[in-house]
Parts: structure tokens; sequence; C-alpha cells
């Protein structure tokens, strides 16, 4: 809804003043929702609004459909209600300090969202974490993704209906949050990562235990093969539901599970050079050729598993040695440009961050994948029916932090 | 209940001792059963199958203080009537739905001598007042002023009656079979059926009528607005659809509602095609009242299967989307039965 000013209350306002003009705008973009909420028009179809408070969208992202009966006219996302202005507070934050607020972007793979950001502050200094701390942080990034995207195995069975597998991803998601919680001594928020390293090394006895987590996850992902990808329903409200194409995929810069179900062979961890240590690890980029919802959940049910076996592999090939580098005390970075960008759970997730020379950054702009995974929803949802709005939006995967940073 | 109260039958209170009697036994089997079946389904089932935490905890053992927690909360809450609603229409919603589901209860025998009503059109009688529920949708759907709530009325409007027809086609092929509508009659004409000579003391219809036993249960679900068939409320999606602007009592008279019809549900399905209150008994219990003691107990095992059938798929399922709903109904369950029901009076005709 863009600012609709009727020509009444246009002329009595003083046009000099801002401040004025600005509030009338606002009072008459809120009478234009409540109109929206309150007509029920039937000529040009209904306005429905789902959300910002809405259960499909687990956060406060609000999705203006114009239905004709069922059927989807358009369906426009409209984000900003979550915005935090990360990229700005940054600006007044210290290096060691941005991490902590960074780890709230994407809110569920936290530890995830801490990497990209210090690699880029390691390549500004010219620093090279250890590679204990390197392993330590492949590791955590890979049990932030199962962290993340077990929730959306579950979730997707509860914005489709069946409230089961949510409670099982819950259930067995936990043990892998207390695992990080172990190590890290946070929950959800570890900040963990520091610049040249990590803040700890791993406790006692942690090896042992992920060891025993990693089975239950295998266990999950199998369950839910069992109880959604092999459902008949939910094939039947997955398949042909939300097709993208591969072009389309790339001209809406669609990144990470999203661009692998259009068929599109990339993935960062992969392809590009990083000195974490996913190059060393022996595992497999899955794609699906169909695009469509059902694929977008069958590859990240194959990327969990894939995940798991990267976890094995890391425990059994972690090296021993310091997790620090030689780092000053107090961190100044030097001035210059550096964008380094990471294969998170949502996509593509990266940092380009100006330092000029002194304790904080600049200028920091973060690229965060859900952005871009959205940005596609009005071209995927037309046409389609209310139900399968939310088919879309579930299985295209976001993140409310992520979107709004 | 008439053979019960025999000794004061000449008696002018007798009437209304019955009538009294019949009234309270109406009152208290609906919550009971609705509430039973939250207890024992909605809670306890759920949190085991689920690994749900919550429901285990309040009170103690098993966390049996749950339902009477949750009852509490309903009704100490506000009543909350949008400005926007039409008023009368909105509070009078939740009772028409619970009316209809009491009144599925009147035709239900649980012994030889125990129906509050015993018509002779029982089966009849039960779809047609069942189907009154859907009035009840429409009208909180349509008073609401909400859009969720219009799309989940609609939708539900639209899947009752889809369903209805499911539901009667497959009713009439037991009613082929007994060649009574009278739900007591069925229950007699199952104690005296058998099939190839073999007389085991009765045979339930749902040795002859496995496809529309299936085809009632899911239709049964359908009526339920249970997943996988809850699109009408579709939590996910429409907010809880009708339901979204209830609160408090009403809310809860819903939920009774829809609990109670389940509970009345499982009772015809378990009466129609499992024999109902009777078991292959002594003819003799049946002619000494003694059957009129066990009969609830016997019927109850068989509601509370029937209700675990229903349950379990609501907790597997994900639900369909509104045309494949359709098509199910119009292009599988329809034609299915139409066949069992000719093959049904083919034989009847043969033997």
């Amino acid at each position: 809804m863009t600012s609709i000013l009727s020509p009444t209350t246009t002329a009595a306002l003083n046009p000099a003043n801002p401040t004025e003009l600005r509030q009338a705008a606002y009072i008459a973009q809120q009478a234009a929702d409540v109109r929206v909420n309150v007509e029920l028009e039937t000529d040009s179809g209904m306005t429905i609004n789902l959300g910002p408070q809405h259960p499909a969208t687990h956060g406060t992202l609000r999705i203006i459909a114009r239905l004709d009966g069922e059927q989807v006219i358009s369906c426009e996302p409209s984000m900003g209600y979550m915005h935090r202005g990360y990229e700005k507070l940054t600006e007044v934050r210290t290096y060691p300090q941005i991490t902590t607020l960074v780890n709230r972007i994407d809110w569920l793979s936290s530890f995830a969202n801490e990497v990209p950001f210090i690699l880029a502050a390691e390549q500004l200094m010219g620093i090279e974490a250890p590679p204990r701390a390197q392993w330590l942080r492949t590791l955590l990034f890979e049990m932030a993704r199962i962290a993340n995207v077990a929730l959306f195995l579950g979730d997707m069975g509860v914005q489709l209906g069946a409230v089961t597998p949510v409670f099982y991803a819950f259930r067995d998601r936990e043990h892998v949050l207390n695992q990080i919680e172990s190590a890290t001594g946070g929950r959800f928020h570890p900040n963990y990562d520091r610049i040249g390293g990590l803040k700890e090394d791993l406790p006692k006895g942690w090896i042992a235990e992920t060891r025993t987590v990693i089975e239950k996850v295998v266990n999950f992902c199998n369950q839910m093969d069992d109880l959604l990808v092999g459902n008949e329903i939910f094939g039947a409200r997955c398949r042909g539901v939300g097709v993208i194409p591969a072009e389309r995929a790339l001209d809406y810069g669609l990144s990470g599970a999203n661009a692998r179900a259009s068929g599109i062979d990339w993935d960062l961890r992969r392809d590009s050079e990083s000195p974490l240590v996913w190059n060393k690890l022996d595992w497999k980029v899955w794609t699906h050729p169909d695009g469509d919802s059902f694929a977008r959940y069958w590859v990240r049910l194959q990327e969990v598993r894939e995940s798991c076996k990267m976890i094995t592999q890391l425990l059994d090939g972690l090296p021993a040695g310091p997790i620090m580098a030689k780092v000053p005390r107090i961190i100044k970075v030097p001035a210059g440009e550096a964008w380094v960008s990471t294969e998170n759970p949502l996509g593509e997730m990266g940092y380009y961050v100006v330092s000029q020379g002194g304790l904080g950054p600049f200028r920091v702009k973060i690229r965060s994948a859900s952005f871009n995974n959205i940005s596609i929803v009005p071209w995927v949802t037309k046409g389609v029916f209310v139900p399968d709005i939310i088919t879309i939006l579930a299985s295209l995967y976001f993140i409310l932090g992520d979107i709004d940073r | 209940m008439s053979t019960i109260l025999h000794p004061i039958m000449g008696f002018v209170l007798a009437y209304w001792q019955q009538q009294v009697i019949k009234l309270a036994a109406i009152l208290v089997a609906i919550p009971v059963g609705g509430l039973l079946l939250g207890y024992v389904f909605l809670m306890k089932m759920m949190a085991h199958m689920q690994s749900r935490l919550g429901p285990m905890e309040p009170g103690g053992f098993h966390g049996w203080f749950q339902n009477i927690g949750d009852a509490v909360k309903f009704i100490q809450k506000e009543d909350i009537i949008p400005a926007q609603a039409d008023k009368w229409v909105f509070s009078l919603a939740p009772y028409v739905v619970v009316m209809s589901t009491f009144l599925l209860y009147l035709v239900i025998p649980v012994g030889p001598d125990l129906v509050v009503s015993n018509l002779s059109v029982g089966v009849f009688y039960a779809l047609a007042v069942g189907s009154i529920g859907v009035l009840g949708v429409l009208m909180a759907g349509w008073s609401s002023a909400n859009k969720y709530s219009l799309m989940g009325s609609l939708r539900a409007a639209g899947q009752l009656i889809a369903y209805e027809l499911p539901l009667v086609l497959a009713v009439i092929g037991v009613v082929i079979q007994s060649g009574t509508m009278s739900m007591q009659g069925i229950v007699t004409a199952q104690q005296k059926f058998h099939i190839f000579g073999l007389n085991l003391g009765g045979m339930p219809f749902i040795v002859t009528q496995f496809p529309l036993f299936i085809i009632f249960m899911i239709a049964a679900q359908a009526e339920l607005t249970q997943p996988p068939f809850d699109m009408p409320v579709a939590e996910s999606e429409l907010v809880t659809g009708y339901m979204t602007e209830y609160s408090g009592f009403r809310f809860l008279s819903f939920f009774l509602g829809e609990m109670g019809s389940a509970f009345a549900l499982s009772a015809i399905a378990a009466t129609l095609f499992l024999g109902g209150w009777y078991l292959p008994m002594p003819q003799s219990w049946i002619n000494n009242n003694f059957a009129d003691y066990i009969g609830p107990v016997i019927l109850l095992t068989k509601v509370m299967f029937m209700a675990f059938l229903i349950f379990w798929i609501r907790f597997t399922y994900p639900r369909f989307r509104e045309d494949q709903l359709q098509a199910i109904a119009w292009k599988y369950l329809i034609p299915i039965s139409l066949l069992w029901i000719m093959v049904t009076a083919i034989l009847k005709v043969a033997f």
C-alpha cells in the first residue's frame, strides 16, 4: 500500500512542512489498510492480508494478495516490519562487537552468520586462523545448518497441515542445540567466532556426544522421508506447485537450496575458495531438475544428510593445535574493502566490508539470502490457489530476520 | 430405559421422570463423550505420537489436569464480539453447531432397551440433523466480518455438502442389507446376520460392507473437518477459518461440538458396521436385561476404536487442497459407493 493522500487532506496541509505531510501520509496509509481489511470487494477481486501477524509467515512478513475466489490474481510481499538496521548499527560498533549483532540476522543458524563477517575481517587484516579453528568453524557451521534446516523439514509439514513433523523436528534439533551450547556457551546466539580463531576449545567428551547426536539427526531425516516425502497427500500438495525454471531462478538471484532445486548445480562450499575446510571433505551437492516445492523440500532433506556425513568426517579428522592465531589486543583493521560470502543454510550470505582503518567498519553491506528468495513470490504465485501460497512460501523457506536485517 | 423404569410405569410421574432422565443422559453424554475423546486422544495420544511434553505435565499423573485446566481457561476468558460483526448471528452460531451434535445422540442405541428415541427412520434422522451444523458454520463465518472466516465457512459449506453424499450412500448399503432404517433394527439385523451358513451368533456388517465402511470413515473424517480434510479451519492458511473471531465459552462450544460429533459419528459407524452394543452373546442375556448393563461398555469400546482411527489419521496426514478434496468425493467415493450399493442390492435379491 503506497501512501494514498485524498485531495481533501492535501489541500488543508502546509506543503512547506514536511513533518505534517509525512504524518498525513501515514494516517492515510493506516486508513487505506483499514479499508482493505473491511471491504469485501468482488468486482476486481478481494484483497486479503496474509500477515504481518499470520501463522504461515512465522514472523512479521506481510503478503498482500488479490484473490478471485480462491485463485490468486496478484501477490505482493511487503517487507520491513522487522527492520532493525544492522547495516547502520555496524558502523558504530567495533569489529569484535559486530558478531553479536549479526548473530541475530538468521536466528536459526546464528553461527553461520558470524563466519563470513569474521572471514572478511581476517582477509582485510591478513590474518589466518590456525587449522583446528578452521575445522571447528566448519563443524559448527554445519551444525548450525542442521539446526536451521531440520526445523524447515518439520515446519513444511505444519504449513501443509500435518502437525506431527514439527514436534519431531524440535525434539531432534534440541540435541544439536545442546551440543552447540556446550561448545560455545550460547544455545541460540553463540557469539563464538573471533578474528583469528575461536573463543574457546571444545569441552571434554564433546566429540563422542556429537556422534550420537548425529545418529539421531540421521534417524530424524529417515523419519521425515517416511512421514512426508513418501506421503501421497504431501506429493499432491507439493509436486508441480510453485515451479521455478532455472533461468527465472537466476534472474531473481535465488541461491542455496532454492537454486539447486531448480537444477542449478551451484554450491559456494564447493565452488569458491574458502579458508574453511569443505574442500577437504567427501560430500555431494544435490540438485533436482523439477524446480517445484517438492524438489526444494527434497534437496534440503538431502542437504541435512550431507551435513551429517560432513560432521562425522570433521570429527574424525579434527587436527590438534591452537585455536587462536596471534592477534593484537586492540583490533584495528587496515583500510580496504573485502567481500566474503558463504553458503549459508538459506542460501548465499555475504558481507561487503569497507574499512578506513578505524576500530569499526566504515560501511557494511549485508547480502542475505532470504531477501532474494522472497522476491520471486509475486512471479511464482500468479494464478495459484490460496493454499498454494502457503506451500510456496514454506518451501522457499525464509527467516524474517534474514529478510529485514 | 423403559424397562428399568418398569415398576413405576403406572404412575403419572413416570412420564416426566423418563423425560428428565433422557434429558440428563443427553446433557451428560455429550460433554462426557467429547471430553473423553479430548482427553484420551487429543491430549494423551497426541502427546505420545508427537512427543509433546506439555500435555503430560499438569496435575502430576500423566497430565490428568490438562483438560480441566483448559476448560477453566476458556470459561474465564472474555467473550469478544468484533465491532463489525452481526451480533445476533455471531452469538448464536456456536450453539447451532452444538445443537446439531446434541440431536445426533438421540437415536444411538446403547443397549437392547437403552435408546432415547427409537425412531423408525433413525439413520436418516441422524444424517439429517448432522448437517444442520453446516448452518452454524456458515453463520459463524459470515457474521464474523472477517475474510478468513468467510473463506473458511464457504470452504466448509462446499466440503460438508460434497461429503454428505458419500456419507448417505455409504449408509444406504447397510440399510438395504438390514431392511430397516431404525438404528436398533440395524443392530438386531446384525445379531441375526450370517453368511455362507456360518452362524457365529451374528456378524457385523463390516464383513460384507467393507468398501462402504472405508467410505463412511473417510466421509466422517471430512464431516468432522479433521485433517486431512481440515481446509475450513486450516490453521496455517486461514488462521482457524470460521473460528478466528471466537473466544472464551463460544470457542469452547465449537470445540465441544467438534469432539461431540466425533464421538457421535464414531458411535454411528460402530452401530452400522460393527454391531453397536452387540457382541455374540446368549439370547438369555438380552431377554433378562443383562445386555443393558454390558451394552454401553461394548459400544464405548467400539467407539473408542473408531475414534482412535479418526485421530490416528488426523495426526499423520497433511491436508488436501480444496480442489483435490472435491475431486476425491465426486470422482472416487461416490462412484465406488454407488457401485457397491448395486452389488448389495443384487446380492440381497439373490440370497
